[in-house]
């Protein structure tokens, strides 16, 4: 059996200032965010929620039309928690316009701003969101006025993208290769220069032939203008990843209970093992606990029994839904168990599924309790 | 005895049309979490049976199609990783983008050492961030060679070719190569082979299915998705109604359960019947896992009422309660071709 995960005691330690809810994608991390949020607000801290899901799920859970790119008080008739629960979406191109904004003088923002390839990078790169997720993560810690800051991460086929994609966006803006490709003559790395040798040049034509010379030389405007602020972004990236491995900073990995989630789960805690991050525990999402201790087998044989003698479909009917329970439940501990085999330190809570969607506040209450294994 | 009449709502099935056995080319898309990769797979091996040859790619350099047919990853090339029933065969490739890009260059320049360099450095990825579309159009472009693909008696190399495609809320910006194009290349050797990917995608040769599963979130997903390739003109296929799970009980207990409504003393009733003496905490745990289960299917119903919206021909595919292995696979595409699909 692996350790349990004591989701309230997590919340209600004035230590922990930020819970970053990771896992792959479809496997209820929104809904976990949102509903631990919820839950830490009801117990007395001051709470912001930072989502991403560009589907607003959370909004409508939170009974919120609209989230925009600063924390809104969440007020739901009913919900008492005076003014501790915020929620708020990353906008991720109006995170990006702001730190141009606020590292650019006025004269070279509005440069970049207008660049068109600046307008690709900001707002279709695959690595913006999770870089200006670490942004607004940022932010909102600088700001001092939250107890706690839970987030939610973008909703990648891999976990592993959160922690990688930002390296990868400065990888492109640190502009290396863009100056080889517009003047590679003038590019610093002269010992490069020889090792790629004729093939060189022969790869920028095919480039500037496949998008255009337009494109190229855009790119090359906007690195240009963006090289005296790049030293500041990437300074406050760093301060981000240093926060996220402070002590103040718990993980959760988001999983459902089947394989590829649970793979994902795995090469996660791997890696933040790796990073030195520090990992709080594992949340098992939809599972289905058996609540009748019967064998599954005894369940058939009566119901096949009632069916023979044309007696109590209703009781037949029962007996196979659970023995269907028993077979699930079966699957999901041994899934479990091989990832507790893995990786026996982490603290698990299992989530027993709703039978139906979150789409309410009271939804997500009750999924806060069943994190807390009430 | 005739077993009893089950809660499930008989939503006409419409099977596999005459029109979907026309097409060779069959995207499969879906919401995150529905099974896509796993439909793909099993439709592959499905439209294999009878003795034909089925090329399964994949685009997202997941290594899905490896791992679900428990093999090394695949190479960027077509190999074959299982027969179909009747002597059919299946290949299968996993696209990579900068081979594909590094493949789509060496057509044209001889790059030589450079090119691996320069790949090394993620000049690629590089080009690639500059001209978002263009990773598309090399992947799509790539599907169409495989696709129009002839031997040397002119017959085409593989009978369908079944893509594993991005997730619905990405795939028609994936498949819709005009716009890409538009946005990449005016001129060139790319404009002239993605119009030729553009006559593929929208002619009656291809259908784009929808992997679901009866829930409300994907199904509202699914409809989206419809409404989006209809407006791009691309053409839906089917939708593939995953891990469908059976239901136990007749429709009015369903309507009376899902209220909280179970008739404990007909149940314990029955119960005894048939030799079961439960302790009360027992017993209630039974009442819960029924008041559950009838949730679930009143959902459920409501999700194929919705889906009905769509419109299009349906085929289903049972929840496997043991998970999905190679044998699994066989066994989905056999209740695929069950159900019309060739």
């Amino acid at each position: 059996m692996p350790a349990k995960l004591h989701v309230d005691k997590l919340l209600d330690d004035p230590a922990t200032k930020v819970i970053v809810c990771c896992g792959s994608g479809g496997v209820g991390k929104t809904t976990t965010a949102a509903a631990l949020a919820a839950r830490a607000a009801e117990r007395g801290r001051r709470t912001v929620v930072l989502t991403i899901d560009p589907a607003r799920r959370l909004a409508q859970s939170l009974g919120l039309r609209e989230l925009d790119n600063t924390p809104r008080q969440v007020a739901v008739e009913g919900f008492d928690t005076e003014d501790r629960l915020h929620a708020m979406m990353l906008d991720m191109r109006r995170t990006f316009d702001d730190m141009v904004l606020a590292h650019a003088g006025p004269d070279r923002a509005e440069q970049i701003l207008s660049n068109p390839f600046y307008q690709t990078i900001s707002s279709s790169f695959s690595g913006t969101q999770e870089y200006m997720a670490m942004e607004k993560l940022g932010q909102l810690a600088a700001d001092g006025s939250w107890d706690l800051i839970v987030v939610d991460t973008p909703p990648s086929r891999s976990a592993l993208d959160f922690l990688d994609a930002p390296q990868r966006l400065s990888t492109v803006l640190d502009g290396r290769i863009i100056r080889l490709l517009s003047a590679p003559a003038r590019a610093g790395g002269r010992g490069l220069l020889k090792l790629v040798g004729a093939g060189f040049g022969l790869f920028t034509k095919a480039i500037s032939t496949i998008i255009g010379g337009q494109l190229l030389a855009d790119a090359s405007a906007f690195v240009q203008a963006f090289d005296s602020m790049f030293g500041g972004f990437r300074e406050r990236a760093q301060k981000t990843y240093q926060l996220l491995r402070s002590p103040g900073t718990a993980f959760l990995v988001v999983a459902a209970p089947e394989p590829d989630a649970l793979r994902e789960a795995s090469y996660f805690v791997e890696r933040l093992a790796a990073e030195s991050m520090p990992l709080a525990g594992l949340v098992l999402n939809r599972t289905h606990p058996v609540l009748a201790k019967l064998p599954a087998g005894k369940a058939l044989a009566a119901a096949e029994e009632l069916d023979r003698a044309n007696e109590s479909p209703l009781a037949a009917g029962v007996l196979r839904l659970h023995a269907d329970r028993v077979a699930v439940a079966t699957r999901e501990q041994r899934l479990l168990a091989r990832f507790t085999k893995a990786h026996p330190s982490v603290a698990v809570t299992g989530v027993p599924a709703l039978a139906e969607d979150v789409h309410d506040l009271a939804g997500l209450r009750e999924i806060g309790r069943r994190l807390a294994g009430e | 005895m005739r077993p009893p009449r089950l809660g499930v709502v008989t939503t006409p099935i419409v099977g596999w049309t005459e029109e979907l056995t026309r097409a060779r080319l069959h995207v499969v898309t879906g919401k995150g979490g529905t099974g896509k990769t796993t439909v793909a797979a099993a439709l592959a091996i499905a439209l294999a049976t009878g003795g034909r040859r089925v090329l399964l790619v994949e685009v997202e350099e997941r290594q899905g199609i490896a791992q679900l047919f428990d093999r090394a990853p695949l190479p960027y090339a077509e190999e074959r990783i299982a027969s179909a029933p009747g002597g059919g065969e299946l290949r299968a490739l996993a696209v990579d983008a900068d081979a594909a890009f590094m493949e789509y260059l060496a057509m044209f320049y001889n790059l030589g050492f450079a090119g691996r360099t320069l790949r090394r450095m993620g000049a690629i990825e590089f080009v690639t961030t500059l001209a978002p579309g263009l990773r598309d159009v090399l992947q799509t472009g790539k599907v169409k060679e495989c696709v129009g693909r002839t031997d040397d008696a002119g017959r085409h190399m593989y009978d369908h070719v079944v893509l594993d495609a991005p997730p619905t809320g990405r795939v028609v910006k994936f498949l819709d190569v005009t716009k890409a194009v538009q946005d990449v290349a005016k001129v060139g050797p790319i404009k002239g082979q993605s119009e030729g990917v553009v006559r593929l995608l929208h002619s009656g040769d291809t259908a784009v299915h929808l992997v679901t599963l009866l829930e409300e979130m994907p199904v509202r997903e699914t409809l989206d998705a419809v409404a989006e390739l209809d407006g791009a003109d691309l053409r839906p296929g089917a939708v593939f109604v995953n891990r469908v799970r059976p239901a136990r009980l007749a429709n009015r207990s369903v309507s009376a359960a899902a209220g909280g409504r179970v008739d404990a003393d007909r149940l314990r009733a029955g119960l005894t019947t048939a030799g079961l003496a439960l302790a009360e905490d027992e017993f209630q745990g039974l009442v819960e896992e029924t008041v559950e289960h009838a949730v679930r299917v009143r959902a459920e119903q409501r999700a194929r009422e919705l889906l009905a919206e769509a419109d299009l021909p349906a085929v289903e595919l049972p929840d496997l309660v043991d998970g999905v292995d190679v044998g699994a696979l066989y066994e989905l595409a056999e209740t695929l071709v069950d159900q019309g699909v060739r």
